[in-house]
């Protein structure tokens, strides 16, 4: 079965997503275990509260409120007043207490937006809440070599570390509104440094609820839950998926099953997982065990003040000043890349405008570059500080030397140091302008360049760019381009 | 040195600051009585007399050194739902009859740090559910003024064990009377302290809202000394009171002279026996002739939903804090089948009748739809039961009532009917459910079994009803009373 391409029926998607996010704390939500358990052996992360034995207690991670916070203004929401943790109680196996910690019905943010922008067109989406909750632990399947059977281990380490839910309102109308949600989601989430929001790494978890209805429609369709999305194509292709085949069965006259659907990324299709008729009644109650939390106004409004300057508001300053969309939205998508930049900009001897193009360019271009050889290395640990790289992009711009110097300058830097000025004094790279020492390179070039030469005079003018090339050469690319080209058409011309 | 085991905590303190015996001959005192008289009690889980031995040597060391405190070298028992570092701790439950503990709770380390003796791991109702300590997996304790009498619960190992003299003193835990209703069935003191006193960090959960952990002694001055040991702040219970906890034995030997007390008529009704309330009028009486103000006209009308409140709220809570005992982590595990047939047989094999009623009772109050009927609901009477209380605090320094409306009954008279076993707490109930601190003493006895006397305090006022206990105890004439077992 394929998915079939989204149709142009009279059907609309409604989508909402629920994001799990693993905040950046030192230790875990409830006990000072470290919550940076990436790559440690099984259960070398645990104690007496993590492995919910007998008799123990949680204790609230404070640094952990304060990042959900930040992530709750981040994303528009009102901070609760008074907020409490609830018990959802389910026995499973990964739930070392028989019960998660998480917040029910009040939790610490809610009634916020996100902006984005999908197929050219700006949308906004609800976000219904964001609530604090921690982890489980991690079973792992195995099979006895022996007997054939499976038996299955628990690797407690991620037990009680905390976890973010981000619940999305169903504002999103198709799969390319879902993936520029979860992309803006994680550029804030990466701009406020709450979270490393990498879903290939794990610690940001994607489920998506889609229904069908009629097109101008109040009353939503019955909605299916997807799982099991473990990028943000995958998010796509799902969604993709499950559009088609909701609308094959209601356009077949059928009704559409409430239930919850697996993506199968091999098969790449959803395959329904178990049905909502047994639902689950999780018996939430309050958490006897810890006080209400009730954050004060003062310790919102630190955190408020202490909020960097968020993606959404970085593109329209972009845009503002004359760079394309794409541009915009590439630099402020990444804190590290959007800062560089605007620190090359303010180190550039030019107006606003102008300074922001050059910074723009040269940061996607050699600087995302160095970035992506290195491994997707962040640019505050780029090489070259803002103001060197600006130095150089001045020189190249005021025509000190010429691009393809530049260039090379720029590939020294990043190697070996030293300052744009100093290398082109050092190594004599000042561009070579109309003068004796260029006519005598063209003179020369022309010479031992008799078959272009021909050519050219024959009226194959493209010709021209091998002896372009050769100047150039001769030259250590000093020589400004445009003038070579004249200097050539006149010795070729005479 | 003979029947060393005879002293309060505090005489046998005296004794050994002046070096009158060491503490390893009071514990071989003790633990020469544990021997003749538990296989007639059953008050122990566990017995620890090796590490008993050793801490009574290190406690020795520590008067020679000069560091000792008023706990050092008293033998205790602990009610076995204390969680103790490397001693099992089974909360009297076959479902962890082998679980032995990687950590200690805050009340055990503050026993140890103390200079304190562990005698054993005192007997309990299975997860301190039940007034009878007949809910154990391990065997009922018996009364030792009658051994064929109940001792009361869930805390009757602690309260047996300072009866019969098999240690000087004992933590118990109360959530809705486990420390005060068998302290008064064995004609001993004990104190439920103000919920957030004592810190909860390792004691094993049963209604985590109402559970506190309070001493068991043979006198009140005994429990003052104790509450000093173990209260106060620990970061580790969220609950807990970030002030610290004033020094108990401060408000001891003081002058009752002007307080105002009230018999509430609620905790005076048909239920109570008529030596229950002969003996408790009389030491009202008492106090009066001590200068207190005792007005009998008080009326709270909520009391009566105490019973109701409590027995909503603390089994949905223990429903929930039941649920990891699965067989999967520690504990039993009854093996065989898939997991959720494993998980099933093991709580099925490890959980005793009681303890299975309470989880269902629990999970079905808070079930969705019926939540805010019950649940919700309940704690919606809790709040007014405790404004209500606070209305009388206003008014009274202390709440004067039985402890328990009847003394200890024999074994197995209500053990099938729950109903008439959780009558039992009907007085103890109001200030548990309230979160007050309140007290046990023994005010005289009723056809020869000793009668219990209540007094509540206002949240936070230990210092309050420990004088007035003291200053009654002292015109009684009867501390110190050990059982009359041979
Ligand atoms: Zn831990």
């Amino acid at each position: 079965m394929t998915a079939p391409a989204e149709s142009e029926t009279a059907l609309e998607p409604v989508i909402g997503l629920e994001v799990h996010v693993q905040p950046i704390t030192r230790a875990k939500m409830f006990c000072g275990c470290s919550a940076d358990y990436a790559g440690a052996e099984p259960n070398t992360h645990v104690c007496p509260v993590c492995l919910g034995l007998p008799g123990v207690l949680p204790v609230v991670n404070e640094e952990a409120i304060r990042l959900i916070v930040r992530t709750g203004l981040a994303l528009n929401c009102g901070i609760a007043a008074f907020s409490k943790f609830d018990r959802k109680n389910y026995p499973y196996p990964d739930l070392m207490k028989g019960y998660q910690v998480s917040q029910y019905d009040l939790p610490l943010c809610s009634g916020g937006w996100l902006e984005a922008e999908a197929e050219g067109e700006p949308f906004r989406a609800g976000i219904t809440r964001v609530h604090m909750e921690e982890d489980t632990a991690r079973l792992l399947h195995r099979t006895d070599a022996a007997t054939g059977e499976g038996y299955s281990l628990i690797d407690v380490n991620r037990s009680g570390t905390p976890l973010m839910e981000i619940v999305g309102e169903p504002d999103l109308r198709s799969p390319e509104q879902a993936r520029a949600f979860l992309v803006e989601l994680r550029a804030i989430l990466r701009t406020i440094e709450a979270s490393r929001a990498n879903m290939e790494e794990g610690n940001f978890r994607c489920d998506a609820n889609v229904s069908l209805r009629p097109r101008g429609a109040e009353a939503l369709g019955v909605k299916v839950e997807i799982k099991n999305m473990n990028s943000f194509r995958a998010v796509h292709e799902a969604l993709r998926f499950e559009i088609g085949r909701q609308t094959a069965i209601l356009e077949g006259g059928g009704t559409i099953r409430q239930e919850t659907r697996g993506w199968d990324q091999q098969r790449r299709e959803t395959a329904a997982q178990r049905s909502k008729e047994e639902a689950d009644d999780y018996r939430y109650f309050p958490e006897p065990d810890l006080p209400p939390l009730a954050p004060g106004r003062a310790f919102v409004e630190e955190i408020r003040a202490g909020l960097p300057e968020l993606p959404a508001a970085r593109r329209r300053r972009y845009r503002a000043l004359g760079l394309s969309a794409f541009e915009a939205a590439t630099l402020a998508e990444a804190r590290d890349r959007s800062e560089f930049a605007d620190a090359v900009a303010a180190a550039l001897p030019f107006p606003p405008a102008r300074a922001a193009k050059l910074a723009a360019n040269w940061t996607l271009g050699e600087a995302a570059r160095w970035s992506n050889e290195h491994d997707g290395e962040r640019l505050d640990r780029f090489p070259l500080t803002p103001a060197a790289l600006a130095e150089l992009i001045a020189l190249a711009e005021d025509g000190t030397i010429t691009g393809q110097v530049a260039a090379g300058v720029f590939a020294r830097m990043v190697e070996e140091g030293g300052s744009a000025a100093g290398i082109v004094e050092r190594e004599g790279l000042a561009r070579v302008d109309a003068g004796d020492e260029l006519a005598a390179v063209v003179r020369r070039v022309v010479a031992e360049n008799g078959k272009a030469a021909a050519d050219y005079r024959a009226g194959k003018t493209a010709a021209i760019k091998r002896l372009l090339g050769g100047v150039m050469r001769e030259t250590r690319g000093r020589a400004d381009p445009n003038t070579a080209r004249e200097l050539l058409e006149r010795e070729l011309g005479a | 040195m003979s029947e060393l085991w005879r002293l309060s905590a505090h005489a046998a303190g005296e004794g050994l600051r002046a070096r009158e015996f060491t503490a390893v001959e009071l514990t071989e005192s003790v633990l020469a009585r544990v021997e003749a008289v538990e296989p007639r009690v059953n008050a122990y889980i566990t017995r620890m007399d090796g590490i008993a031995l050793e801490q009574a040597r290190e406690a020795d060391a520590r008067f020679a050194a000069g560091t000792a405190t008023p706990l050092t070298g008293i033998p205790f028992a602990v009610k076995d739902l204390i969680v103790t570092k490397g001693v099992r701790t089974t909360a009297g439950s076959r479902m962890l009859e082998n679980f032995i503990p990687p950590y200690d709770s805050h009340v055990a380390a503050q026993l140890k740090r103390a200079g304190a003796v562990m005698v054993g791991k005192a007997n309990m109702d299975e997860f301190a559910m039940g007034s009878s300590t007949e809910h154990s997996a391990f065997g009922p304790t018996a009364n030792p003024w009658d051994t064929g009498r109940v001792p009361g619960g869930s805390s009757g190992g602690s309260a047996a064990a300072v009866a019969a003299g098999e240690c000087l003193a004992a933590l118990g835990s109360d959530t809705g009377g486990s420390i005060r209703q068998p302290a008064a069935l064995c004609g001993v003191v004990g104190l439920d302290p103000t919920y957030g006193r004592v810190s909860r960090y390792g004691i094993v959960a049963f209604g985590s809202s109402l559970d506190q952990v309070g001493p068991i002694g043979r006198d009140v001055e005994d429990v003052a000394a104790i509450l000093d040991g173990i209260g106060g702040h620990d970061p580790r219970d969220s609950t807990s009171d970030p002030a610290p906890s004033p020094d108990m034995r401060h408000y001891l030997g003081r002058d009752v002279r002007g307080m105002r007390l009230a018999a509430p008529r609620e905790y005076f009704g048909d239920g109570i026996e008529p030596g229950v309330r002969a003996r408790v009028e009389e030491a009202l009486a008492r106090l009066e002739r001590l200068g207190c103000e005792v007005d009998t006209d008080l009326s709270l009308p909520m009391t009566e939903h105490a019973l109701a409140v409590y027995y909503l709220i603390a089994p949905s809570e223990a429903s929930s804090n039941l649920a990891r005992y699965d067989g999967v982590k520690y504990g039993l595990s009854a093996r065989g089948g898939s997991m959720w047939e494993n998980m099933e047989r093991t709580r099925a094999a490890g959980f005793g009748e009681e303890v299975k009623r309470r989880i269902m009772l629990g999970a079905y109050a808070l079930s969705a739809g019926y939540y805010d009927q019950f649940y919700l609901k309940a704690q919606r009477v809790r709040t007014l039961i405790a404004r209500e209380f606070r209305d009388a605090f206003a008014r009274y320094d202390a709440l004067v009532t039985p402890t328990a409306p009847t003394v200890a009954f024999p074994r197995g008279a209500k053990l099938d009917d729950p109903y008439a076993m959780y009558l039992n707490d009907a007085l103890t109930l109001p200030a548990s459910v309230a979160g007050l601190p309140a007290l046990s003493l023994p005010c005289g006895l009723s056809e020869g079994l000793p009668v219990g006397l209540q007094i509540i305090g206002d949240v936070g006022a230990e210092g309050a009803i420990l004088r007035i206990g003291h200053a009654l105890e002292r015109d009684l004439g009867q501390a110190n009373r050990l059982a009359p077992l041979p």
